[in-house]
């Protein structure tokens, strides 16, 4: 019973209708917390004594951040699923993850260019998260770039899939980029062994819209991959039925 | 006429009379051939060597030809220079191979395609990385920096082109299959390189203010050792991907 | 019934949507010569790389000695000769050079061997020049010539014929029988009748998709 499921999972028609009818029990949680996230950061949660209303772009900074980081692990996750057992869907997720995670490393760095002016007087530091994550914008462009170049879709999914395990490596280097040098980019407030250094009152919204940004991504996934399943499957007959439908 | 055979000729016996290359051997065979290959067209051979000296002389003439200020700025010069001559050597590696079916052969030699690669990651080090390591305190010198710190830009500069050949490896061989590939594999190979630069750039900086320059040149020498383990296995990988 | 050869069941193999293979099965023992012929496009070439297991097909697999090749892809490798469409050569090195170093990689092999193999395929003075200077027919030979220095049972040869004279391919159908005959094995993709006249040689033709 379990292994029908699994098998299913390969099939692509199967996926694009799953897809299909999941999309909406993520992309309406997400409105919906992100509504609330930003209404609780924005207006009940208290100024910050240091930086006073200036600091309530971490309700958007961080997230996006945090998401960068796991969409790009998704993205070279299935993309190793697809290279080491040839699961095609896996390739098609992993194509789907980029664009959406170059969307979010995009958004960290320019939320935190847009904190960073008032708060450190500067729209940039070299300092190594900054660099790192960066880093890994580049990374996601030349994902797609490289997708982009190789015409062949069985062909361009598996070398891509080796540069995006390659660039995994990455992703630690970004998130212990602040214990390991002195930055300019504080320290993690969220993910210590001691417990978070936050007030509720700021923790409760941030981690709102962290799981709002996380459903996000779901339902922009499955959006995406539909139309991915689509692209790769353009000669078949399920496909000409549901574009002319 | 049919000829008669025995059914139960044991091919094994027959064909196995020579033994099979041992793995160091094999190596050695692709490092002199590449060498060979190199020495015979000694023109593209210098080619990444004259566009690193190309390249530094073009930032005093940007900048500033002060020698105080240039100091200031010589070990990125320097570094970033030797990065981008090394990826044009990259190119004149791996390109050839894939189009006369010489990487084909590899892969269906019977011996370990990561170490083969490995063995020619090892050749571009000494044609591109070491002439560099070479280069560099001349160029650094042409930059004011004091002769005391030469050894110090040599170290650096070597131990660091290791790990960019072994990144360039991984970077050369995602991008075979791709028509004019020349910009995106420079597109693929420089963020992953940026960790080695950024240290090995400090490691040069220091030993020019006579500091001791000991840590990032660890660190360096760290990621290349990284590399050595994992790099040839990535760019095999990506080979064989091609040959499909 | 001997195991040693090369099996192939029901491949099939897609080239995005194109249909390669379709449900290709073969066998080849001992003292074997298969001939592939079909028309540009067919799939032989792709049929060639399969069996080297180079390329993966979507379903079916080969054995070799009864065993699947992927289980041990390396010492399949080593008793296997594929000679693809062009000659694996390095344009700047001499035909010698080029030997020592792309056999060399598997087996051992002395000058002596290298010049006995040339010899055979009518290599005169122009092997001490670079590969460069020398014609597409001389080139095949020298292709030819690796082949021989190969010790590997099972040969898949890519149109080995090409570019060359009548002479040149009364020496194929030659080098072809007396590694049959010594116990080898083959698989030729052709689009011309290889001339083996004390062999029977099987056929399989590939239609396109």
């Amino acid at each position: 019973m379990a292994w029908t499921w699994f098998h299913r999972l390969g099939s692509p028609p199967y996926i694009y209708s799953l897809a299909a009818r999941l999309t909406p029990w993520f992309a309406w949680p997400a409105a919906l917390l992100t509504v609330a996230g930003l209404y609780g950061g924005l207006v009940l949660a208290p100024p910050d004594y240091q930086q006073g209303d200036g600091y309530r772009i971490i309700y958007v900074h961080v997230p996006s951040a945090w998401m960068s980081l796991m969409v790009y692990t998704t993205m070279a996750v299935s993309a190793a699923v697809g290279l080491i057992w040839r699961i095609k869907v896996a390739h098609a997720v992993a194509a789907s993850c980029a664009a959406i995670g170059a969307s979010f490393t995009f958004a960290a760095l320019a939320t935190g260019s847009l904190w960073g002016a008032p708060m450190w007087g500067t729209y940039w530091e070299w300092d190594p998260r900054l660099v790192s994550e960066l880093i890994l914008l580049f990374l996601f462009l030349g994902y797609m770039g490289l997708r982009s170049a190789i015409d062949d879709v069985q062909r361009a999914d598996r070398v891509s899939a080796v540069l995006a395990i390659v660039g995994v490596i990455n992703v630690p280097i970004i998130h212990f980029s602040v214990e390991w040098w002195n930055s300019l980019h504080q320290t993690s407030s969220v993910f210590k062994r001691a417990g978070p250094a936050m007030p509720p009152s700021m923790l409760i919204p941030l981690l709102t819209m962290f799981l709002a940004f996380t459903l996000m991504f779901v339902a922009l996934l499955l959006t995406r991959l539909r139309a991915e399943v689509l692209s790769r499957e353009r000669s078949a007959a399920w496909v000409r039925d549901v574009v002319s439908a | 006429m049919t000829v008669t055979r025995n059914e139960t000729v044991d091919t094994a016996t027959t064909f196995n009379a020579s033994a099979a290359t041992p793995a160091l051997a094999a190596a050695r065979l692709v490092l002199a051939r590449d060498l060979r290959l190199a020495f015979r067209r000694p023109g593209e051979m210098l080619q990444p060597l004259v566009f690193f000296a190309i390249v530094t002389t073009l930032f005093p003439l940007a900048i500033t030809p002060e020698l105080s200020q240039l100091r200031v700025v010589a070990p990125g010069v320097v570094w970033v220079s030797a990065l981008l001559s090394s990826l044009l050597a990259l190119e004149f590696l791996y390109r050839e191979d894939a189009h006369d079916g010489t990487l084909e052969q590899y892969a269906l030699s019977g011996q370990s395609l990561t170490w083969l690669l490995f063995a020619k990651t090892a050749s571009h080090w000494l044609l591109t990385g070491l002439p560099l390591a070479v280069m560099a305190p001349i160029a650094a010198l042409a930059l004011g920096v004091p002769v005391a710190s030469v050894t110090g830009i040599v170290g650096s500069v070597a131990v660091g082109s290791i790990a960019l050949s072994l990144i360039g490896a991984i970077g050369a061989s995602l991008t075979l299959g791709v028509r004019r590939s020349g910009v995106l594999l420079s597109i693929l190979t420089l963020p992953l390189a940026i960790p080695v630069l950024i240290f090995g750039a400090s490691a040069t900086s220091r030993a020019i203010a006579g500091e001791d320059y000991s840590a990032p040149l660890y660190l360096v020498g760290a990621i290349a050792v990284l590399g050595i383990t994992l790099a040839p296995l990535a760019a095999a990988a990506a080979v064989r991907i091609s040959l499909e | 019934m001997s195991t040693l050869g090369l099996r192939g069941e029901g491949l099939h193999l897609w080239r995005g949507d194109r249909h390669i293979l379709r449900d290709v099965s073969l066998e080849l023992r001992s003292g074997e010569v298969l001939q592939l012929t079909g028309s540009n496009g067919a799939g032989k070439t792709t049929l060639l790389r399969t069996l080297s297991g180079l390329v993966y097909p979507e379903e079916g697999r080969v054995l070799w000695a009864g065993e699947d090749i992927r289980k041990d892809l390396r010492a399949y490798h080593a008793q296997l000769a594929y000679v693809g469409h062009e000659p694996p050569l390095k344009t700047d090195l001499t035909p010698r050079e080029n030997l020592r170093y792309w056999i060399g990689v598997r087996q051992r092999l002395t000058a002596s061997d290298i010049d006995r193999a040339l010899d055979e395929v009518g290599a005169d003075e122009w092997r001490e020049r670079a590969v460069r200077t020398l014609s597409a027919g001389q080139r095949r030979r020298v292709a030819l010539a690796g082949l021989k220095l190969l010790a590997a049972p099972l040969w898949l040869l890519d149109e080995p014929t090409t570019n060359l004279d009548t002479a040149g391919q009364e020496l194929v159908g030659r080098l072809i029988e007396a590694h049959a005959a010594r116990g080898g094995m083959v698989i030729a993709a052709v689009h011309h009748e290889l001339t083996l006249p004390t062999l029977v040689v099987r056929h399989m033709q590939l239609a396109a998709s």
